[in-house]
């Protein structure tokens, strides 16, 4: 018996998403009275497996293999069900994020394993084993059952601590058995923004809404992301206007976000753009409007002019900075 | 070519959601359904995909699992431009469930282009698309952000964390897509709403799945302490509480 927990990794390193994963199949091994086994797929230095033990896992097993060098859905998941198979896992557990979505599915068909994607916490009781998930973009809670004996679950974003739990942890180098129909998909160009902080890895995001009066208006927003090393984001009207590019637009019809903390500048809190946000841990509203819905999701509010507010929000935050 | 879009059934995304007594349903008293958003989208890029090549797709087929309640959102599609539908006669009990059923009616049938929307706005599982697409041992690319078909030919681009990569597939496949599919949903005008009713609507009675999982309780998530309200003349206690009280800065 087993937990096996798949962890991405970028350009060879983990990301803190990676170190929730293994804390919280640390939680649920220590709930079933077993163990961790981590999967890895890519180019991964041993120093960097190795990491995988201070979060509790005794077992890294890593797949180094060109053909898997890009996601490919179906080879991917025969890979990782192959390892849940010879690791004897009764838990797979999977990030709720682009890799897990394309791919867990596709696993929990290969191993006739029940899913629940998006969950919340650790499983609340293990016989029945029910786990926790949000439903109806949050306005709702499902306790699911899961009844195989393979359980799968995805873990919705920011919602698991990082727990450390150091243990001794072996490496297992391993070559799959691959067949040629699970590459019948090839990314042909790759194009993406290098640089900033990714939208959806950000602890802390900057937002801005129509209230902001137009895009002159925005070196403020940048000034205090940069200043607390987030990034910036906006509202669907803000991204549609043009004012931003469209890949900061966060909200139902864009990005989902759930970083630590979330400004909201001159944005009245439409129930579609609180869609994107509602899973911030803390929400901060600056708006003219005190009726402006934001306020009612908000955990501190400002009733005031953002172009004024914002400029002294930077100013203080420079002060304790000791800048 | 044929494609084949899922659609799936849920309440409009406006509505508030209340839980019956016993906490062991959502309570669908009064509640309008639509076309989940996501699979709207789908189907609107297949329509616009025929529009733009009438000779090389043929037909749009949309399928749904659900019972005779869920036939008027399976018309609003008909009526936006599918050319037929299939109605898997049963409650859509879990995903693995809906997947294995669409499954069944899917394998025999020559579809090239599969669309699922990602997400549904109901469970938001995201798992019925890539499900499928492992039950008819078929491959899927998944958060599809773009798609086209161009003398026959198929390009697809799928969203990547920091941007996006451009696919190359075999066909038949799954495309699991999203918000970029399609800019606005097709809307249906009254030539096609009255098209609707004579359209083909196939009833077909479920294959021997099981589900995997099953919902024992739903609740509400507890109620959010009320905003902490700050002077926009007072902007230093609002560093204060960031600092040291919820300590996020």
């Amino acid at each position: 018996m087993s937990v096996l927990v798949y962890i991405e990794n970028w350009d060879g390193k983990f990301k803190k998403l990676s170190f929730e994963l293994l804390s919280y199949s640390y939680g649920i091994a220590k709930q079933l009275n077993t163990s961790v086994v981590a999967l890895s797929i890519g180019n991964v230095a041993e120093e960097e497996l190795k990491k995988a033990g201070n979060y509790g896992v005794s077992k890294v097993i890593s797949v180094n293999d060109t053909k898997l060098n890009q996601l490919v859905n179906q080879a991917y998941a025969s890979v990782i069900s192959q390892v849940a198979v010879k690791e004897e896992a009764s838990v797979v557990v999977f990030a709720n994020n682009l890799t897990g979505k394309a791919v867990a599915p596709r696993v929990s068909v290969k191993l006739k394993a029940g899913m629940v994607s998006g969950a919340v916490a650790l499983p609340v009781s293990t016989e029945p084993f029910v786990v926790k998930k949000k439903i109806y973009t949050g306005k709702a809670i499902a306790s699911v059952a899961v009844k195989s004996a393979i359980k799968i679950i995805t873990l919705a974003q920011n919602s698991f601590g990082i727990a450390e739990n150091p243990a001794e942890v072996t490496i297992e180098n391993l070559t799959p058995v691959m067949a040629d129909k699970d590459f019948a998909t090839t990314v042909i160009e790759a194009n993406k923004q290098t640089g900033k902080i990714l939208l959806t890895d950000a602890e802390i995001v900057v937002s801005g809404g129509r209230g902001m009066k137009g895009p002159e208006c925005w070196p403020p927003i940048e000034e205090l992301a940069e200043l607390l090393g987030g990034a910036t984001a906006c509202s669907r009207p803000v991204a549609d206007e043009g004012w931003r590019p469209h890949y900061e637009h966060v909200g139902q019809t864009g990005k989902i976000i759930a970083p630590n903390l979330y400004f909201a500048f001159g944005i009245s809190g439409a129930i579609q753009h609180l869609g994107g946000v509602s899973s911030s841990k803390i929400i901060v509203a600056v708006n003219k409007d005190k009726d402006a819905p934001i306020f009612e999701a908000a955990d501190y509010g400002v009733v005031g002019d953002v172009n004024v507010v914002l400029p002294e929000l930077i100013k203080l935050i420079k002060e304790a900075k000791g800048q | 070519m044929k494609i084949l879009v899922c659609l799936s059934n849920v309440p409009d995304t406006t509505t508030k959601i209340r839980l019956t007594p016993d906490n062991q349903s959502i309570d669908v008293t009064g509640v309008q359904w639509i076309i989940n958003p996501w699979d709207e989208l789908a189907l609107s890029r297949a329509i616009e995909l025929k529009e733009k090549n009438p000779a090389v797709i043929e037909k749009i087929t949309v399928i749904t699992v659900g019972n005779k309640e869920t036939e008027p959102t399976i018309r609003k599609a008909l009526a936006m431009g599918a050319d037929d539908a299939v109605r898997i006669n049963a409650e859509p009990r879990d995903a693995y469930f809906v997947a294995g059923q669409l499954a069944e009616v899917i394998k025999n049938q020559p579809y090239e282009i599969i669309l699922c929307g990602i997400e549904s706005s109901d469970h938001n599982g995201c798992t019925v698309g890539a499900m499928l697409s492992e039950f008819l041992e078929v491959p899927s690319v998944s958060s599809v952000s773009f798609l086209d078909v161009e003398n026959g030919n198929v390009s697809l681009n799928r969203e990547v964390d920091g941007g996006y990569e451009k696919i190359q597939t075999s066909l038949p496949f799954v495309a699991i897509v999203q918000k970029g599919i399609a800019l606005e949903p097709k809307i249906a005008a009254m030539r096609g709403i009255m098209a609707a009713r004579t359209k083909p609507l196939q009833v077909v009675e479920p294959a021997n799945i099981e589900a995997l999982t099953e919902v024992t309780a739903y609740e509400l998530p507890a109620a959010k302490a009320s905003c902490k309200m700050i002077g926009a003349d007072n902007i230093a206690q609002l560093v204060d509480l960031l600092r040291n009280e919820a300590k996020v800065i």
